[in-house]
């Protein structure tokens, strides 16, 4: 994200205390329009939480929250207006249709309720033909479907997505996944992103923050943080010991991370990975596939752990 | 904003099942009572004439339809509370129960509104809810046992009301009686308030309704000090439009007694809610 994007949520030493339970203790982070901002914790983190006095629900303890340049707490409907948003699991009224409940959040949203909007948006998310069922009868899946509906119908700049992906099945995943991507090409939406599921972030976010035990402790490019960062690289080769012995030949043989089946797993640095490979293949062995081992994953529960 | 939201409070109300249960009870209660007071319902006016018998003669039709909105009224004006709680009751603390307040408190209207436009929902509700009573217990009653003068039984005596003396003591009655549920309605709300399911504030508002009665009741010297300020005290302050001459003071007193009650209530309700961290 370039220095000069502009800033549209900027949260500084957020602080909830319920009583003597810290739920969030010392929480920054910055958002630039355009995200797709990756919001990662462990569950009890403090995502929750956060999102939750991002958006009015909490007050919090001490801390400042600006979003579009302007305070949280004296302009909450100034700001309410431009953001949509699913917080934790989509809950509807189960006796009104998908259609009426849709009706229902865009009328508390200042904006008139527009027929063909409405119909638009439920074709957007995909439940076009089961806009007149009672919202009783709907999966789960097709709940955070129209809880995505119900974030567009006031067109707003800022969505935020609060573990969107919790309780779906893989497909379902993967639908939510690709919603997230539309929206961010299609309708130019900034997008914050709650999870505590590694790869989705690693998939869909260009920035992040990690929290835990209610304290941020990195934010950034997620892939500017991934690359600085050591990998775990596994060479898969047709002559283990020849490689081996190659790499102790060069004075490399302390990359060697371990030996699995016919794959040498390395201890090294992105910019390594073309000499390794320049060198196994010049001295003839063959290399059948190099794959990355060190991802987020990794790199998260570094960083938890520490 | 203001208005839409109330439009949307109307719609779920309208859309909710729950909201039926207390017309659907009330309509089968008065059906039943009309229908015993229509096949014996002479026995229980001769029961209750019988103490005057000796000094007066009663002529014309008694048990007429006046007579028997009045009995409906009184005996229902007491269970009436619990039905409107079942709704009103249910405004917040439904919400929160459903999970369905976290989204509508991140919507672009201020909290205050949000629960006015509840509010107000609420005591169309239970207007409606009163109209159609006054409706099945005065026109039913009136097609079903003609009209007449309405004899009051008060702890002053007998009271013989004329006929076209009782139209505007059932109106203003009515208005007074509506005043006494719309308290019922802003405590159930402020109790909705602290809740998070939808039977706490049921239960806390017929909880707090029969031990106020209770209180109103006992005859003992601290309490009844403080008898004239229970809401309660005041519920059947309707009745005073059905005297002769009208308690001008009595009434005034009840309905100032109704809106103090009802105005802490809502600042009660305004300051909760307002204050409220969104947890469910």
């Amino acid at each position: 994200m370039s220095e000069t994007a502009e800033k549209i949520v900027e949260v500084k030493n957020l602080v909830k205390h319920y009583g003597k339970f810290k739920a969030v203790e010392n929480v920054s982070f910055d958002v630039y329009r355009g995200d797709v901002f990756g919001f990662l914790g462990p569950n009890g983190a403090g995502k929750s939480t956060t999102i939750r006095t991002m958006l009015s629900l909490i007050r919090p303890t001490s801390g400042e929250l600006h979003l579009f340049g302007k305070e949280l707490s004296s302009n909450r409907n100034y700001i309410l207006r431009k953001i949509g948003c699913i917080v934790e699991k989509p809950d509807f009224y189960k006796y009104l249709s998908a259609q009426k409940n849709i009706e229902i959040f865009a009328r508390v949203s200042g904006v008139s309720v527009d027929k063909k909007k409405v119909q638009e948006i439920i074709e957007f998310v995909g439940l076009k033909g089961r806009e007149k069922d009672k919202v009783g009868g709907f999966s789960h899946g097709m709940k955070q479907r129209l809880g995505i509906a119900q974030t567009l119908i006031h067109d707003p700049e800022l969505i935020i997505l609060d573990e969107p992906t919790t309780g779906l099945d893989p497909q379902g995943i993967i639908d939510i996944r690709n919603l997230i991507l539309q929206l961010k090409n299609e309708r130019n939406k900034t997008i914050v992103l709650s999870s505590h599921i590694l790869s989705e972030i690693e998939l869909i976010a260009n920035r992040m923050v990690i929290i835990n035990k209610g304290k941020s402790l990195v934010q950034g490019s997620v892939t500017e943080l991934l690359n600085a960062q050591e990998l775990i690289v596994s060479f898969s080769v047709d002559n283990i010991e020849k490689a081996k012995e190659l790499l102790q030949q060069a004075n490399m043989q302390q990359l060697v991370n371990k030996i699995e089946d016919n794959n040498l797993l390395l201890h090294i640095s992105q910019q390594e990975i073309p000499v390794i490979n320049k060198l196994f293949c010049e001295k003839g062995v063959n290399v059948f596939s190099i794959e990355s081992k060190r991802k987020l994953e990794d790199y998260f529960l570094k960083l938890i752990s520490a | 904003m203001f208005w839409r939201s109330t439009y949307n409070e109307f719609l779920k109300i309208a859309a909710k099942p729950r909201s039926y249960i207390g017309v659907g009870a009330i309509t089968l209660i008065i059906a039943l009572i009309l229908i015993a007071l229509k096949i014996d319902g002479h026995n229980f006016i001769s029961f209750a004439t019988r103490p005057f018998e000796q000094s007066l003669s009663f002529e014309g039709n008694i048990l007429n339809g006046n007579l028997v909105a009045f009995i409906i009224l009184q005996m229902l004006i007491i269970h009436v509370p619990l039905l409107i709680a079942l709704v009103t009751g249910d405004l917040i603390s439904g919400e929160s129960a459903m999970g369905t307040i976290r989204l509508l408190l991140t919507k672009p209207i201020s909290r205050t509104s949000l629960l006015f436009s509840k509010y107000l929902a609420g005591c169309v509700y239970t207007f409606i809810f009163l109209l159609w009573m006054g409706f099945i217990a005065l026109v039913v009653g009136k097609y079903l046992f003609g009209t007449g003068d309405l004899v009051v039984l008060n702890s002053d005596g007998l009271i013989i009301l004329q006929d076209h003396d009782l139209g505007w003591r059932f109106f203003t009655g009515f208005l007074v009686s509506y005043l006494s549920l719309v308290m019922i309605a802003t405590l159930s709300l402020t109790l909705s308030c602290f809740s998070e399911n939808s039977i706490g504030p049921i239960v806390s508002t017929m909880a707090v309704i029969i031990l106020f009665n209770i209180m109103g009741a006992l005859n003992v010297e601290f309490l009844q000090k403080i008898q004239p300020y229970l809401f309660t005290t005041h519920m059947l302050a309707w009745r005073s439009f059905f005297e002769d001459p009208l308690p001008v003071d009595k009434i005034v007193s009840s309905i100032s007694v109704l809106l103090i009650h009802i105005i802490l209530l809502l600042g009660v309700a305004v300051y909760k809610f307002n204050r409220k961290d969104i947890l469910s």
